[in-house]
Formats: structure tokens, sequence, C-alpha cells
């Protein structure tokens, strides 16, 4: 039996060839996904909504052959933020990961398109509301696709009790439950007038005044109600207009109906607000509502979530989508996509909404009628209106119409909070517009 | 010619052996040894603090994108920001005061512990470093329910007095107030162990000298005390300027820097700016903007340092 020699010359063409080989490609095991896929999701609030995305991952992985491993990113502390920047930074990471609000317009250029896949969902699911679109598309690109999980508005939370006892407003009536809102007496003056009562009865709203998410959404919806626009869409600083001037005095009236310690409050402030029983009304996704229904039943009982009141321009309610996104130097696209479609498919869309007790919000308008928020209770029909079932009200996010990355500095800034708490303070009003001139001139860096 | 070829040739090991003695020697030297000994510190320095602060300083030369370099132009921006210079003086407050009264307070607190007969003196020395010994992510914690806006502790006890409740992280002096107090009880502790040592290594006859002197309880302080531990002092305080100019977790968890924006120093200012807002080169701008002003105080304080060894 002859034996070849193996020359240095061939052994080392051969090594080359399968290195080359092994590099290029090294997880396609089929047309579609495979390989490994490394995945960072947001930490749920909601103990047991973990499970319900592991259990999902782990079908699809299941059934596309996939190793995948997933890491549960909190947003206590802005560790997702750190997580995106650094991965950002370092070009390496994760082949999925959850970005909230902003953070795909901030960092789009390093952002896989998603065009397939969205525009395959939307045709599915039906279209995405105008915010969505805002914060994830650039142009004609999309660059992320809209996740379920995380997803919220942060609509008004009332107490139907002292509502009806203090300022005479029948929430259940105004947003029954299974049906239609009849809701055009829910306007920004008769809120301002509930929340004089309710301040006169011991009861006050509980809306923070501070820097934080909670905050700064309210108060955006509330300029958006009002017309306020502080930057266009082309980027100008319009902040010295009548609309704002409108909307700070009403802010001022209204921030006399609320908590002193208002501009102190964090978003954990209004949650506590509400458990604890001292107020009416807070600015919430359902996430307060739950923990009353483990810590204070009594309350959970009487809490009912609603629409936002409509003001001279419409009515808004402050909309927070998280994303799904794919960085462009991911080692495994195909199979992100795939995934990310299973993700948004309608069954697996209703398993994280149910897990998540109704908290996560699904963008796409077929998927906004589950049976999880009708049946959701005590009392039932609690949650039937927070998913803007009737397209009642505008979603939408504090800052939009000025270009997001502009947005997202004054959304960061809390400048809209901050030009409420100094008006309220005593500063003139040329004093606070000027002010906010200059700090948003300072946002239009690129 | 062969001469000098042979020279030459007996020249070379000699030169060897010469070599092989001088690095013999060398690695017999008790600083190269040192040096040696210190060499991964130094590299593990030079890896997660130079390596770092060089990069800083390299992103702090990019626009936002970080797609093209503008030199100093992040540091010009910032100079036209109101915000910038409210950061700028918040920061001089909140570390000069704090240092201030951690000084004064661990003088005190070593003093009455130094006149504490030794048996039980070790007691309190533990029990007095309990606040610098815990994390400040966690005492802060419990701070912050202490001053919580509606459930504040305080606010329960002085209503129980009957004083208005006080709005701890919601008024711009009292949120002011509420992060010096919390940073000079965590580090007020560090300056008492500091200040105790020194107080132990001043010797007896001294004291004893100035009482047969007839030198008060004051005179003893001033001319015996603070001269015997000036250089204690400054290299203390030194290092706790640096320390609290660049706090970043008691602000961040207190009051986030709130309200309107009163209590941001760099640190916390710089976070939110580079992490949240998503300007890292104006972030990384604003956190090298602390190595002037504590580069400043380290030459004045240092100089007097060595100018004092100098005499001695």
């Amino acid at each position: 039996m002859s034996r070849k020699k193996l020359s240095r010359r061939q052994f080392v063409a051969a090594t080359a060839m399968s290195s080359a080989a092994l590099i290029t490609a090294p997880y396609v095991r089929s047309a579609n996904a495979a390989g490994k896929l490394n995945i960072g999701f947001w930490d749920h609030w909601v103990p047991g909504a973990n499970k319900a995305s592991t259990d999902l991952v782990n079908e699809w992985a299941a059934k596309e052959k996939v190793e995948v491993t997933i890491d549960y990113i909190p947003s206590q502390g802005n560790k997702n933020l750190l997580t995106i920047a650094a991965e950002a930074q370092a070009k390496s990471g994760h082949d999925i990961l959850a970005m909230p609000t902003w953070w795909p317009h901030a960092q789009a250029d390093l952002l896989e398109p998603m065009n397939d896949v969205v525009e395959a969902l939307i045709k599915q699911n039906g279209d995405v509301n105008g915010t969505v679109k805002y914060l994830g598309k650039a142009g004609d690109k999309w660059l992320a696709v809209p996740a379920c999980i995380g997803s919220q508005i942060k609509g008004p939370c009332s107490r139907i009790d002292l509502m009806k006892q203090h300022a005479g407003i029948d929430v259940q009536a105004m947003y029954p439950a299974g049906q239609e809102p009849k809701a055009d007496a829910w306007t920004t003056d008769n809120f301002l007038k509930a929340a004089e009562a309710c301040h006169k009865g011991g009861v006050p709203f509980g809306i923070g005044l501070g820097e934080t998410s909670d905050s700064v959404d309210t108060v955006g919806a509330f300029f958006l109600a009002f017309g306020a626009e502080v930057v266009n869409a082309k980027g100008d600083v319009v902040v010295k207009n009548d609309n704002v001037r409108q909307v700070l005095e009403y802010y001022k009236k209204l921030m006399s109906f609320l908590p002193s310690d208002a501009p102190a409050w964090d978003d954990g402030s209004n949650n506590r607000w509400l458990v604890s029983g001292k107020g009416a009304l807070i600015m919430n996704p359902p996430s307060a509502w739950a923990v009353a229904k483990r810590d204070a039943p009594q309350i959970a009982e009487q809490c009912w979530t609603h629409g936002f009141p409509v003001g001279p321009k419409g009515r808004f309610a402050p909309y927070l989508p998280y994303f799904w996104t794919a960085w462009n130097f991911g080692k495994n696209k195909p199979a992100a996509k795939s995934l990310l479609t299973h993700l948004s498919q309608p069954a697996a869309v209703e398993k994280c909404v149910a897990a998540s007790g109704g908290y996560d919000l699904p963008a796409f308008e077929k998927l906004t009628t589950l049976k999880t928020w009708a049946e959701e209770s005590p009392p039932k029909g609690t949650l039937y209106h927070y998913p803007n079932p009737h397209n009642h009200q505008k979603l939408s996010i504090s800052a939009a119409g000025a270009p997001p990355k502009v947005a997202q500095q004054i959304y960061t800034q809390a400048t809209l909070t901050k030009m409420c708490v100094r008006y309220y303070r005593g500063e003139a009003m040329d004093k606070t517009l000027s002010w906010a001139q200059s700090e948003l001139e300072g946002f239009m860096r690129s | 010619m062969v001469d000098v070829a042979v020279e030459r040739n007996s020249a070379a090991p000699a030169q060897k052996a010469r070599k092989r003695v001088t690095l013999r020697t060398a690695l017999k030297r008790k600083s190269t040894a040192a040096f040696l000994m210190t060499l991964p510190l130094i590299l593990l320095i030079s890896l997660l603090v130079i390596y770092p602060a060089f990069y800083s300083l390299h992103l702090a030369t990019l626009n936002k994108s970080m797609q093209r370099f503008v030199g100093l132009g992040n540091f010009q921006f910032l100079f036209t920001r109101e915000t910038f210079w409210l950061v700028v003086q918040q920061s001089c407050i909140f570390a000069i005061t704090a240092v201030i009264f951690k000084a004064l307070i661990g003088f005190i607190v070593a003093h009455f512990v130094h006149n504490i007969p030794a048996k039980g003196q070790r007691k309190w020395r533990g029990m007095l470093l309990v606040p610098w010994v815990i994390p400040p992510a966690m005492s802060t914690l419990a701070w912050l329910w202490l001053f919580d806006p509606s459930y504040s502790a305080f606010n329960y006890l002085l209503a129980g007095v009957g004083v208005d409740r006080i709005p701890w992280t919601g008024e711009t002096g009292w949120a002011r107030f509420s992060v010096i107090l919390v940073n000079i009880w965590v580090g007020a502790p560090f300056f008492m162990i500091m200040y105790l040592a020194s107080l132990k290594s001043v010797p007896d006859q001294l004291y004893e000298a100035a009482a047969i002197d007839g030198a008060n309880w004051w005179q003893r302080i001033w001319y015996v005390t603070l001269p015997m531990m000036r250089n204690i002092i400054a290299i203390t305080t030194l290092f706790s300027l640096i320390v609290t100019f660049a706090n970043f977790d008691i602000v961040r968890i207190l009051t986030a820097g709130g309200p309107l924006d009163h209590t941001h120093i760099f640190a916390t200012w710089a976070f939110r700016i580079g992490i949240e807002g998503g300007d890292i080169p104006l972030g990384a701008s604003v956190s090298l903007f602390m190595i002037p002003i504590l580069a400043i105080a380290a030459v004045f304080i240092l100089r007097d340092i060595n100018k004092r060894g100098n005499e001695a």
C-alpha cells in the first residue's frame, strides 16, 4: 500500500483553505439560519415574563437547530444603555439586542436594515403607529423590529372611587370595558378641575416633575395636546411660540394641585403614590396596578387604566416602544432575523402579553385587541383601554416632531419638565423661554 | 596587528563578564527588585487606567457621531453652555464643602477616640469606620429612603415635634445639602482614621514640654498637634478632594442631578450626556474637565508638602 507524502507547501495550502472555509461560513448549516445566536433581551419587571420569551426562543431554536444564549439586561441603573454603548464601541456583542425608544436612531449607522422583516410583519399583523415609524425608521430603512416586550403606554391609571367622590367623574363610564370611549368631556380643562378637586380632597394626582422618564412622558403629552412645539421637523428651534406659553401657563396651574415634592419624584414615586392610596390618579403602565394587586388588593380593585384628556390640538398618550435590533457587525444575521420574525407572530405576541399581565404592547394594529386586556382583573376590564384599542388617542413620545437625535437630547435632559418647573417657581416666561432656546440650540450638535 | 587582534578578542569576554556582573548587581539592587515586584501592578494600572484615560482623551476630540476630529471643539462648546458652568460651580461647592467638613469632623472625632483608654478604643474605631466600609451605593439607598420625597423618615420624626416637612431632594438648596451631608457621612471616617494614626505618632514629650511651658489646650493643638499633622492633613485633603470631585454614586442615587440640574457634578453630568444622551465625546469632555482642576489643587498641596519636607 503506497502512502502519498504530504509536502510542506501542500500542508500549508490545505490548512489555509480549511481556515478560510471555517471563517467565511462559520455558522451556516442551512439556507435559512443555524449556528449560534447570542441574544440580549430587556429584563422584564414582571415576574415570569422572561420565562415566556425564553420558551419562545427555545421553541424556535429547537426547530432551527440553533444554539442560543440569552442575557436578560436590566434597565435599572441604565445597564441596558451601558451595554448598547459598550457594544457599539467594541463593534462586538449580542446578535440581537433590545433597545428602548431613541436608541435605534442613536446607533443607526451600526444597525442591520430590517426592512425585509418589518415589511412582512406589517403585511401580516397590520400597520404600526406613527411613533414606531418615527423611532424605528430612518428614511426608508427600518433600523429595528418593533418589540412587544417592554413597549408601553403611560396613560392615566385612576382610582374609580376617589375620582367619583372628589371630582364627580365616573372613569368606568367614560372608558367602558369592551366599548368605545365616551370621553368627549375628558378635556385638559376638566382634567385640571379634577386635579384641583382631588387636591382639595387630600388625594392629589401623582404626577412627577422630575427628570426621569415618567415625568418627561407626561409633560410631553400635554405639550403635544397644546400643539407646543419646541423644535420643528426641520430642526429649527421654535420654542418662543404662543402654544408653548399656553402649556406653561396650564402646567403652572396643574402643578399647584400636585404634591409639593413632585420635582423630586423618580419613576418609582408615582407607583408608590398609587399603591399607598395617597392619590387619585397617576400616569403609568399597569405595573403600578400589578404591584397594588399583590400588595394592596383593595386599592387594585379601584384602579382603572384609560386615555389621556384631549387638549386644543388633540389627544396624545405617551407611548414608549422597545425595539429588537441586530448589529451590522453581528455574526449570524439570518438567524437573528428568523428569530425576530418568530417572536412577532400573533401566537408569540399573545403569550408575551399574557405573561406580562397585559403590560407588553405589540406595535401592530391587528394585535391590540387580545383577550388578556379584556379579561385582566380586578376589576374586570381594568386594562381594556390600555392598548388604545379604538385608536382614541394618538400615541406619541415627548418631544416628537423634532429630528430624533435632537428629540433624544430634549427627552434625556428633561428640558420640557425643567421649563415647567422653572416657570412654576416664579421665573419670568421670557426668561424660561430664553433658557430653553439656549439649551435647545445646544442639542443641535451633529 | 596580531597583538591588537588578540587584545580585541580578549576584551570581548571581559565585557560580557562585566555585563553579567552588572545585570547580577542590578538584580540584587533593592530598587530593581522593588520595580519588578510592582511591575504587575504597573501593567494592570496601564491597562485599566492609563489606556482608558488616553482613550477618553481621544474620544473628547471627536464630534457627536464620532466620525470627525474636532480638536478642542467639544470644550469650546461646553464653555458656551449655562448648565456646564452650573455643574462646575456645583462640583466645587460639593467637593470643597464636603472635604472641609469631613476634615473637621475627622479631626474632632480622632481626638475623642485618641483620648479613649486603649482598652475600649478598638471597639470605637471599628464602629466609627462602618460608614466608610459599607459600599456607598448601598448606604446611599438607605439615605434615599430617609430623604424620600413623600415618605421621608426624617420628616416623620420632624412632624412628631411639630416641624414642617423638609423637601430634602426637591428644593435646590436642600438637595445640595443632602448630597453633601451623605458624602460627609461616608467620608469622615477616612479622615478620622488617618488623623488618629497621625495623632498616635506625635511624641508625648512634645506635649509634656508644651505643658511645662504653660501651653493651654488650644496652644497645644495649634503649636504641637497641627504642625506635626500638617503633611498627613495635606495628603488626606488632596486624596479626598480627588475622590469627592470624581464622586458619582451618591449624587446619582439620591437626586440624579436634579432638581433643575442643581446637584449635578462632573461625573453624573458626564453620564447623563454621554450614556443617557448618547453623546459620548461630549460626556468624555465633561469628565476630563476635572483633570485641570484637580491638577492645580495637587500642585498647590504637594508643593507645600515638598517645602516642609525640605525645611525638615
